[in-house]
């Protein structure tokens, strides 16, 4: 293990530095670990951004017949949510951990290409910020619109010249393009920097499983991410050189830009999810005191999921009307995914079986992610029975269905993750009691709001609607929903001065608080520039146990 | 409950019959989140017979009337029973985990450590790809079941066109054309008389999804798609577009009344010939014969079609035998005189962003119009 000069190794600068100094040291580095940090951060922000036009939504839809919103705000709200939390939330939350995490995993100073790093962070935040820019510049010479109001899916003829006047479709396309090229350079980046900067001794088969899915992520992210650019450059060719790929007055085709956006589409949320099964992957076994249960099964499994969440995307085209030959065909696809998805909980479990495990916040966050995720694969197979189907889709139940995979799943992870490496990136503790009360009221209100939410799916009311007649059976059920949020919003204040409080004077934590496995808790807490100050070398999984215990160490069995 | 003919609007919902019906609805919701998936019988028994029949309010996909909703039914009891199954068998096992190995105080010694079994992965991978074979047969054998191919010899033929932000409805072997209800025939074993829809949009992608009756197919432009429904039961069955078309997507709104058959021919003879018929409306004819003459001098017939007159239009529904409709706007407010007034008055005010513009009439001209509206059954 490493130790290091306190003052080489705290990035931070002097006191006496003025505070310009320290903006410019953020906005030029091209250090992972800060811009690793500025993804996470932005993310964060985005995050509160599109949480808030959720609650807007909810106050809307929490009694019928309300005009607390106009429908055309209510449609810009829903379209920017749903936008921001996959594109400026999601994908940077991936690119943010993926960027910290993994060269200090694979024991390496930085990512193969820094500046192209640097590149791709500022792409994304100027492309999320070109996006949210529509909401004052989005009239443009019609007057028409400000936010854009055709759904974060875009579906074609909607977003035709015809209906969608105005720049606001136009500030969707851009924002979302801009902030696309950033995610490929830095897919691009990581990928390359798990294939060339491993340390020595770390094969393939010791890398650590996180890294392993973040290299397996973004190969995916490269391959989703270019139909979606195309479309919407075929889209700009609608809108503005007459082109007429989506135009259907002019005889093109609107099932055409569903294929486009689905084949990105549904892997696009397993490139969401897989960050967060990288966390878990890490996390269940650090605190089961046990090494992850079937390595080399999750990660197989992992794989298969990314090859055929590339052949699944029509499951969201069910009632497009597709041949019975093809529905029967993505059904079969789409429930066979559930089957690797299955071995990643067995696995967990597994992981859990036999440990002594301790209810540190990460774990319980983990714990939580286990169960929501149990429930959201299994709505996910309801969803892929294609008459079933018919029923469900673009209902409140495929609502719900989604949130349980992005909250329960994706969110719960996140909150895991910073509650496990906050002590490394800032080298202070989050505090547990507070941590606690997060935990239980937050999980609390997403179950409230989005358990019940499945009923009124099922009762009939479709997605997507501002306001609902009374005396349909979904009055309660909606007001229910709508409560929940509030009790989520007061967990997430729990969070939120937890962060601020243990940054400010949280307790000190040490390069190893949580006695882990992996190359980053070898370093100090937060780690030098340069990560190491020499290159470390590895022989198993987990090269600290292997430290840690000299008697028993991992090489002899792997 | 009251018995308002159709009794089911935003504007009066307000009032008191809205205070009674809530809480009935909502306790029956509860009952049927308790017992989880089984919400059947929720929207069954919820209404009053008036000229649409007994309302079904609550459109619970649980609540069938019609064969490919109950073939859909049967098949999600089949996958919830297998999904509550795994559900009680892995959160169990989780929970086991949670309370059996967690760290005990003063326990600091490192538990045995154990890297996988191949045996068990090879279990937990064929079990669950042997129950998804399961799930795909039962899929697979419901698709061919319902998806719609050839339409049988004595199916009724309706077409349906999507517009923002209503449903144009048209019965090509009757001649008759009408908006937002669509009136069906009743099936029945003595005599099978089964639905076939054909979709199609006028300008974005709509959804036509009525839960009782069957699911939801796309109405796509540039396209034609094909469903069916068979309706086993008479009364009036609600829906509502369930595609994101763009402003008003909330409000479009759809309501199905099945009648017996003899009802339906009756219905479907109503709708033709001359339409308006001042005496039987109850209203003056030189007033209505006035409001002809606003109608037909205004922008009105650019859009509208009315049998007899001018107008030809085909932006919005076919005026004809408005009347005989229960409701306005797709759904937006109750077919009465005064929402008729205020309708034509400015129509935002019902439903905001509607495509329909205030017609900025006077008082004598809103008069006159609405009185000629109202002879039009």
């Amino acid at each position: 293990m490493t130790v290091l000069d306190e003052g080489i190794a705290r990035p931070h600068a002097p006191e006496h530095v003025s505070r310009w100094v320290t903006v410019h040291a953020w906005a030029t580095t091209v250090d992972h670990k800060k811009l690793g940090v500025m993804y996470i951060a932005s993310a964060l922000v985005f995050f509160l951004i599109a949480g808030l036009e959720a609650s807007l939504m909810r106050i809307q839809l929490a009694v019928p017949n309300n005009d607390f919103l106009p429908p055309n705000t209510f449609n810009r709200m829903f379209t920017m949510h749903g936008t921001t939390m996959v594109f400026l939330v999601g994908m940077p939350m991936f690119f943010g951990f993926g960027n910290y995490l993994t060269p200090l995993m694979i024991g390496a100073r930085d990512l193969a290409f820094p500046r192209l790093n640097a590149f791709g962070f500022w792409l994304f935040l100027f492309g999320g910020l070109l996006l949210y820019f529509s909401f004052l510049g989005g009239d443009g010479l019609y007057g028409a619109g400000t936010a854009p109001d055709v759904g974060w899916f875009a579906y074609a003829p909607l977003t035709g010249r015809a209906f969608s006047r105005g720049n606001s479709t136009d500030y969707w396309i851009l924002g979302i393009l801009v902030s696309g090229l950033g995610s490929t350079a830095t897919a691009l980046n990581l990928a390359t920097t798990i294939f060339c900067a491993r340390c020595p001794g770390m094969t393939w088969s010791k890398l650590p499983v996180f890294v392993w899915l973040m290299l397996i992520n973004c190969l995916l992210t490269l391959v989703i991410l270019t139909p979606l650019t195309a479309a919407q450059v075929m889209l700009l060719f609608d809108r503005f050189l007459g082109a007429q790929f989506f135009d259907t007055q002019a005889g093109g085709s609107a099932v055409l830009w569903q294929h486009f956006f689905w084949f990105f589409g549904h892997p696009e949320v397993y490139v969401l999810i897989i960050p967060a099964f990288a966390i878990a992957s890490e996390i269940v076994p650090v605190f089961s005191r046990k090494p992850l249960f079937g390595y080399p099964f999750m990660i197989g499994a992992t794989v298969t999921i990314a090859f055929i969440s590339l052949s699944v995307w029509a499951h969201h085209m069910f009632v497009v009307g597709l041949s019975a030959s093809a529905n029967t065909f993505f059904a079969a696809s789409t429930m066979l995914i559930a089957v690797p998805t299955g071995i990643k909980i067995f696995n967990w479990l597994g992981t859990m079986w036999g440990g002594k495990i301790r209810f540190k916040m990460p774990m319980l966050w983990c714990t939580a992610f286990i169960f929501s995720f149990v429930i959201a694969g299994l709505t996910g197979v309801m969803l892929a029975i294609v008459p079933f189907d018919w029923q469900l889709s673009d209902s409140y139940f495929v609502v719900a269905h989604f949130h349980f995979v992005l909250i329960g799943g994706l969110l719960f992870n996140i909150f895991a993750a910073i509650y496990y490496w906050f002590p490394k990136v800032t080298g202070r503790m989050l505090d547990e009691k507070l941590g606690r009360l997060h935990f239980w009221v937050f999980a609390t209100g997403f179950y409230v709001t989005f358990g019940t939410m499945h009923f009124p799916g099922l009762l009939g009311m479709p997605r997507r609607i501002y306001t609902f007649d009374a005396g349909r059976g979904w009055d309660l059920l909606n007001l229910i929903c709508s409560l929940g949020v509030l009790v989520q919003a007061i967990g997430l204040c729990f969070f939120l001065w937890n962060v601020v409080r243990s940054l400010l004077r949280g307790e000190p934590a040490g390069d190893d608080p949580w006695d882990a496995w992996t190359l980053e808790w070898s370093t100090t807490s937060p780690p030098p520039e340069y990560n190491f100050e020499s290159v470390p070398v590895v022989h198993s999984r987990r090269p600290l146990w292997d430290l840690k215990h000299p008697e028993d160490p991992d090489w002899k069995y792997e | 409950m009251v018995s308002v003919p159709g009794g089911w609007d935003s504007r009066e919902s307000e009032g008191g019959r809205a205070d009674v019906q809530r809480p009935r609805v909502a306790r029956r919701v509860l009952a049927g989140a308790v017992v989880a998936v089984v919400a059947a019988g929720v929207s069954s028994a919820l209404a009053e017979n008036g000229a649409g029949g007994t309302l079904h309010p609550v459109p619970s996909m649980f609540a069938p009337v019609s064969s490919p909703a109950e073939s859909i039914r049967e098949l999600s009891f089949l996958v919830a029973a297998i999904s509550a199954g795994i559900f009680l068998t892995v959160s169990g096992v989780l929970f086991w985990c949670v309370w059996r190995y967690r760290q005990q105080p003063g326990d600091d010694r490192e538990p045995p450590q154990v890297y996988g079994s191949n045996p068990i992965e090879w279990a937990w991978t064929i079990v669950p790809v042997l129950i998804v074979l399961v799930l795909f047969l039962a899929t697979a054998r419901t698709i061919n079941e319902l998806q719609a191919s050839e339409v049988p010899e004595n199916a009724l033929n309706v077409t349906i066109v999507g517009h923002q932000w209503w449903w144009e409805i048209r019965y090509p072997d009757l001649g008759v054309v009408t908006a937002n209800e669509l009136h069906l025939p009743v099936s029945s074993d003595a005599a099978k008389r089964p639905t076939y829809l054909t979709l199609e949009s006028q300008d974005v992608i709509h959804s036509f999804w009525i839960p009782q009756l069957a699911g939801k197919t796309d109405v796509v432009p540039n396209r034609r798609n094909l469903m069916w429904v068979e309706p086993t039961v008479t009364g009036t069955f609600l829906g509502q577009c369930a595609e994101y078309c763009g402003t008003q997507h909330a409000k479009m709104l759809l309501r199905v009344i099945v009648h017996e058959p003899a009802d339906f021919e009756s219905w479907a003879a109503s709708q033709k010939g001359a339409s308006a018929d001042a005496a039987a409306a109850g209203v003056d004819p030189a007033i209505a014969a006035a409001g002809r003459a606003v109608f037909e001098r205004t922008a009105c017939i650019n859009c509208h079609t009315l049998d007899g007159t001018n107008a030809d239009g085909r932006f919005g529904p076919d005026l004809s035998r408005l009347m005989s409709r229960t409701t306005i706007g797709a759904g937006a407010a109750l077919n009465t005189p005064q929402n008729l007034r205020a309708w034509v008055d400015d129509p935002h005010q019902f439903k905001p962003g509607v495509l329909m513009p205030a017609m900025k009439l006077d008082d004598a001209e809103l008069e006159q119009l609405t009185a000629f509206l109202l002879t039009l059954r």
